[in-house]
């Protein structure tokens, strides 16, 4: 029976939108609307040029008043582009949004059809269908959930740190978690910034420092998140805290302990300095980690795998920080938004084999030379090679991993600018012959093009074309002892054989490792790619596509600093937009269970994509939290007693709809007007 | 599992040290072999430069033969073909007969006017692959006799075995001859040219060219320390053995190196007299024939 | 005002004086362009994606054989995409393109460049874009004739044949190799053929060759 209220009976509003010359150029919406009104309950049907204009929208909101109409259809656009404004509209004239009906006759009708009176039927037969359903609907209410004020915000390099820092100085409680034992990310690696040849650890660590002082942040390092549960504005989240076998709080990073450790020279490779350098058991990742604490490798301190060590590091601690009794911690936090900011790996050269990675000593990637020009890095910012040497040439090779069908198709953006970063400062430290092979200069950013000016300048020599091989094969004399570039420079049009001491090889950006593990578990997608996808690449570059999860920095795609800084602000403020509303509303299209019907089978409690069935136990029945109900219907379909049911998707809406299309009242798709 | 074996044209000439050697070796570890029946040519790089449609049926053909030889265990039938060049012309074939329709459908049509049908099932299989991967390379250790100690090899796969189908090996840096040759008790020179073409039948037609090519390879195998170089195939050998001399007048080098197929090695190490592998056909055979009971083997210095 | 040249350099430069260069037109018109041809190309071997390559010149830098080449392998697909038909067919690129399929593994377009010069050499065989006895064609065309006449290819006859197709004294320079070729049992002078010859036979002409085969 159809819902109406009473004893009022069903008098309907029927609308035709031109959309210009998109709909109107093809159906003639003057035919449809005169059919339309003389459908059953029709009370006015009307056209007009542009329906979700403020002139439409108000023609709607004064037939409602004028005419009492308690039930609208719009026949126009797309229901994802304006099915939120008509609804808006129809609430604003007095009437339950939801006894409105959305008819497609745009992307579904005019714009794939070039037969203009087959289009105009079809237009008639979905704006029959439309006024039958919309006869079923029942009203409804708008549901409203509350947005805890807290936030998560995972990974701790630049992105995260920026994200953090403004959401905490917008009054907000944060917690900011990092995989390892101090927050920086990649950035805290870099040497000098591009293109202002910024420092990175001088840019860098006066915002990590912010983090640590900052009464609204926690900062819960060398943790990882294990399980998210909840939904927008309520997740519930559980973090492991791995033992550093440090007491953070008592620890303030003296390093006395690291100097007492038995071990007198380190043995295990560094990974903060990329394996050029090695480290000791207790250790602490670059002299201004933070928090500067230190930390206990216990796979290679000789405590945890004897048990019978000197244990010098605890006698030398006079604050007794030391304490390998330390456990795994697991904390539960509560927070209503989530920003994921998990960075990014760089592309494996040891995949390439063409170009000696792993093979020769002296070819490096990119971030082991980074290291390698430091200050604070295995050679105090002296380039010597593996071997020993100064280099008196260098080649840097572009493109190492990216724009190659063979392994990741995309071009990953920094590199191009990280290489000329690179020759310059290696052309500063050695005054070396430095070479750029390149495919493109990819310099598209503020002061970008200016800085490839200035290399230019500097006498670097480029090379346009992808190396093809990095050899130890001397042909002539000149190339004994180096290491041999073979590549075709296509601008001057010859194959060249340029022999350097060291071979740099920019690596590309790709996921992390695990970024489809971390996905899953905040139940966002990724891209074929495997980066975090985007609700939309180019106006919802944070948004994803579950609701209070943002993404920001280099984990969304390759990506430099102040891109992965902007992105941080951006996902912060979507992010305070929710935490700031306190509120947020949710679509009432959620499947519900009808009690009486259930029989407490659990047919549907698996196939939930969503995780948004549960079992009650003391009824013995499913329970849905219509927070996590996104209306996908597959429980709808599935249950075998027909016990769930689907708001704005019942039975009678849907069964109403097909007769509506199929209705044989002599219109043909022939062409044959009616 | 028998494998099906393809000579190929070169083997009965060329490379008759080849057949030679690898038939001795699958006697020794008792791989049976059966000669494919009445194999044509698979046609090489020569025939797809003249017609390619024609040049995949020449090659299907001996594939549909294959087709038809059931194993008594029901597994699929294996071509065994040592000479690079069949190996990919008949991995080739069989790779675009699956995957590309029309393909298949030309090629079908013409082997059905010859009374034959494809049916896909085949396999191509080099020796490196069968004896390494599927012999085992641990069985083949413990089955040698004479460790070839004092050999420090340079392995030349070519190019054609392991690009651009290399199923059981890397396409630039392949390793299976390499660790074939270790376990058979010699030593293997890391090298950096071990896949870079020959220049195939260059040598005999472009000639400098072909030469330049060779030159470069004998010349940092030497360099390398390399006492002998082995390879997998008759052009390959041919080439690398055959033109030390004309390179030497014309660039004034100095190459003496030995070049002998790794299947003669192998069967050197697992005893086999060295008649049986036709030592004798190299023009620098790595080792004096000694009488049989009695093996000397001499490193060639 | 000319500044005075020092002795030592014009003695130098008169000892070798660099060569008198004419001036000659190396435009290219697009009428004289086939701008059909790339397409056409592409679609022999198997449609790959010429439209694709981004010229980073990877091909050409891995070629073994691309220093001696008149045009390398990365100018050859940039001037087949663009209809430099002539220069194409005419280059001895194809010739010395020893299919080792280097290019096509690392090619980061994954264009099968190996595949797309055999259909260029294929083209300049069947049309006569080589000059006359060059060794090339005429081995191709002479192992065909044999293949197809016997099924299989005897080595020995084909080099007699392609000497004395090509030039005869050239004989002479292998007949030393081939002696001893000959001593050491691997030149088999025995005339190879399959027992099915008449069936391949029928095979090879039943072969149908659609549109693919049309000349470029």
């Amino acid at each position: 029976m159809p819902d109406t209220d009473s004893s009022h009976p069903l008098r309907i509003g029927f609308y035709i939108c031109h959309c210009g010359h998109n709909i109107a150029g093809t159906i003639d919406v003057a035919s449809v609307a005169h059919y339309a009104a003389a459908l059953p309950h029709v009370s006015v049907a009307r056209e007009y040029k542009y329906m979700c204009s403020d002139p439409g929208q108000e023609l709607i909101q004064k037939d409602i008043r004028d005419l009492e109409l308690n039930r609208i259809v719009v026949a126009s656009c797309s229901p994802l582009l304006h099915e939120h404004t008509f609804r808006q509209a129809v609430e604003k004239g007095g009437l339950n949004p939801f006894f409105f009906q959305m008819v497609n006759i745009r992307e579904d009708v005019s714009w794939v059809n070039d037969n203009p009176a087959a289009a105009t039927v079809k237009a008639k037969d979905l704006a029959r269908a439309a006024i039958f359903r919309v006869s079923h609907h029942r009203a409804l209410d708008k549901k409203h959930v509350s947005i805890h004020p807290d936030a998560l915000v995972v990974g701790a390099g630049i992105a995260g740190i920026h994200a953090a820092l403004t959401l905490a100085n917008a009054g907000k409680k944060v917690t900011l978690v990092e995989r390892e034992p101090t927050i920086g990310g990649h950035m805290a690696m870099f040497d000098k910034t591009f293109p202002t040849l910024d420092c990175a650890a001088c840019i860098l660590t006066p915002k990590m420092s912010a983090v640590r002082n900052h009464p609204n942040i926690r900062l819960l390092s060398y943790s990882e998140v294990k399980v998210v549960g909840g939904y927008v504005g309520n997740y519930k989240v559980t973090i492991r805290r791995k033992p550093r076998y440090i007491k953070e709080e008592l620890c303030v990073g003296c390093m006395e302990c690291i100097e007492a450790c038995v071990y007198k020279e380190g043995k295990t490779p560094d990974e903060f300095n990329q394996g050029l350098s090695k480290r000791k058991p207790i250790y602490i990742p670059f002299p201004q980690a933070t928090p500067q604490v230190v930390v206990i490798d216990p796979a290679t301190c000789i405590e945890f795998k004897s048990g019978h060590c000197k244990k010098t590091c605890v006698s030398v601690c006079d604050r007794g920080a030391v304490d390998f009794s330390q456990k795994e911690e697991t904390i539960d936090i509560d927070v209503g938004t989530i920003i994921l900011a998990t960075g990014y790996a760089t592309f494996d050269p040891k995949r390439l084999p063409y170009y000696g990675y792993g093979k020769y000593p002296n070819v490096y990637s990119s971030l082991e030379v980074e290291r390698l020009v430091n200050a604070s890095g295995p050679t105090a910012g002296e380039l010597i090679l593996r071997d020993g040497r100064h280099p008196k040439t260098v080649g840097i090779i572009h493109c190492v991993g990216s724009r190659d069908r063979n392994t990741n198709r995309w071009c990953s953006r920094t590199c191009c600018m990280y290489s000329l970063k690179l020759a310059h400062l290696l052309k500063e430290h050695t005054e070396a012959e430095v070479y750029n092979f390149y495919i493109d200069i990819r310099a598209a950013g503020k002061s970008y093009e200016e800085f490839y000016d200035k290399l230019l300048e500097e006498n670097i020599h480029f090379v346009r074309g992808r190396v093809a091989e990095v050899t130890d094969w001397a042909a002539r004399p000149s190339e004994e002892g180096k290491l041999v570039i073979r590549v075709e420079d296509t601008l001057i049009g010859v194959v060249r054989r340029v022999p350097v001491d060291m071979v740099v090889l920019a690596v590309g950006m790709e996921p992390s490792a695990d970024a489809q593990d971390v996905r899953r578990m905040f139940n966002i997608s990724c891209s074929t790619e495997g980066f975090f996808l985007e609700r939309h690449p180019k106006l919802a570059p944070v948004d994803t596509f579950t609701d209070g999860i943002f993404i920001a920095g280099a984990c969304q795609g390759p990506k430099d600093i102040p891109d992965s800084v902007a992105q941080a602000g951006a996902a912060a403020a979507q992010a305070l937009t929710l935490i700031d509303t306190g509120e947020v509303e949710l679509e009432p299209n959620t499947a519900y269970i009808a009690e009486e019907f259930c029989s407490g089978c659990k047919s549907c409690l698996g196939i939930c994509p969503y995780t948004a069935i549960t079992r009650d136990e003391i009824k013995g029945k499913a329970f849905i939290n219509e927070a996590l109900c996104k209306g996908c219907g597959t429980c709808v379909a599935a249950c075998p007693s027909g016990a769930i049911r689907q708001h704005l998707f019942e039975d009678d809406q849907i069964f109403s709809e097909i007769d509506g299309i199929l209705a044989d009242d002599n219109l043909t798709t022939a062409g044959v007007e009616r | 599992m028998t494998y099906l074996y393809f000579p190929g044209c070169s083997l009965r000439s060329t490379g008759r040290a080849y057949e030679e050697s690898l038939l001795a070796v699958c006697r020794k570890l008792e791989i049976p072999l059966h000669e494919l029946d009445d194999w044509n040519c698979c046609g090489a790089t020569a025939y797809v430069s003249i017609d390619e449609t024609r040049a995949f049926t020449l090659a299907a053909r001996n594939l549909a033969i294959a087709d038809h030889l059931p194993q008594p265990d029901g597994s699929d039938p294996q071509i065994l073909a040592p000479c690079n060049a069949c190996y990919m012309v008949l991995a080739k074939t069989h790779h675009f007969m699956e995957s590309n329709a029309e393909v298949r459908a030309h090629v079908s049509t013409a082997l059905h006017a010859g009374g034959m049908t494809y049916t896909g099932q085949t396999r191509v299989r080099h020796p490196l692959d069968v004896f390494v991967n599927d012999f085992g390379i641990d069985r083949i250790a413990k089955k040698v006799v004479h460790p070839l100690k004092g050999f420090r090899v340079a392995c030349y796969y070519g190019c054609q075995v392991v690009r651009p189908f290399s199923e059981f090996d890397h396409p630039v840096y392949p390793m299976t001859m390499d660790r074939l040759v270790t376990a058979l008790g010699a030593e293997s020179v890391d090298w950096p040219m071990k896949t870079r073409c020959c220049g195939g039948s260059l040598t005999g037609t472009i000639q400098e060219a072909g030469f330049r090519l060779n030159r470069a390879l004998l010349k940092e195998a030497t360099k390398r320390k390399a006492n002998i170089i082995l390879t997998c195939c008759p052009l390959c050998q041919h080439n690398l053995e055959c033109y030390q001399q004309r390179i030497n007048r014309r660039y004034g080098e100095t190459i003496n190196l030995p070049v002998a197929y790794f299947t003669q090695f192998m069967g050197l190490a697992l005893g086999i007299p060295a008649k049986e592998l036709a030592i004798q056909r190299l023009f620098k055979p790595p080792l004096s024939p000694a009488p049989a009971g009695k093996q000397e083997i001499h490193a060639h210095a | 005002m000319m500044l005075p040249v020092p002795p030592a350099m014009r003695a130098a430069a008169a000892k070798s004086p660099p060569p008198m260069k004419t001036v000659v037109r190396r435009i290219k018109f697009e009428s004289e362009l086939d701008l059909a041809f790339g397409e056409r190309v592409a679609e022999r071997a198997y449609g790959q994606k010429l439209l694709s390559c981004i010229q980073c010149g990877t091909c050409s830098a891995t070629c073994p054989l691309s220093h001696y080449m008149d045009y390398t392998p990365r100018k050859i697909i940039a001037m087949t995409r663009e209809g430099f038909k002539d220069e194409v067919l005419n280059s001895l690129t194809i010739w010395l393109c020893a299919s080792c399929y280097s290019c096509q593994v690392q090619c980061p377009r994954q264009i099968h460049i190996t595949d797309v010069m055999y259909a260029l050499k294929r083209e300049a065989i069947a049309r006569g874009f080589y000059p006359a006895h060059h060794p090339i064609p005429v081995l191709a065309r002479s192992f065909y004739e044999r293949v197809f006449a016997q099924g299989r290819n005897t080595e020995s006859r084909l080099l007699i044949t392609l000497y004395l197709r090509t030039n005869p004294l050239v004989m002479l320079r292998e007949a030393f190799l081939g002696f001893h070729l000959w001593r050491k049992g691997r030149l088999s002078l025995k005339k190879e053929s399959i027992a099915g010859r008449k069936d391949l036979r029928k095979m090879l002409n039943a072969v149908e060759h659609g549109k693919k085969e049309e000349p470029l």
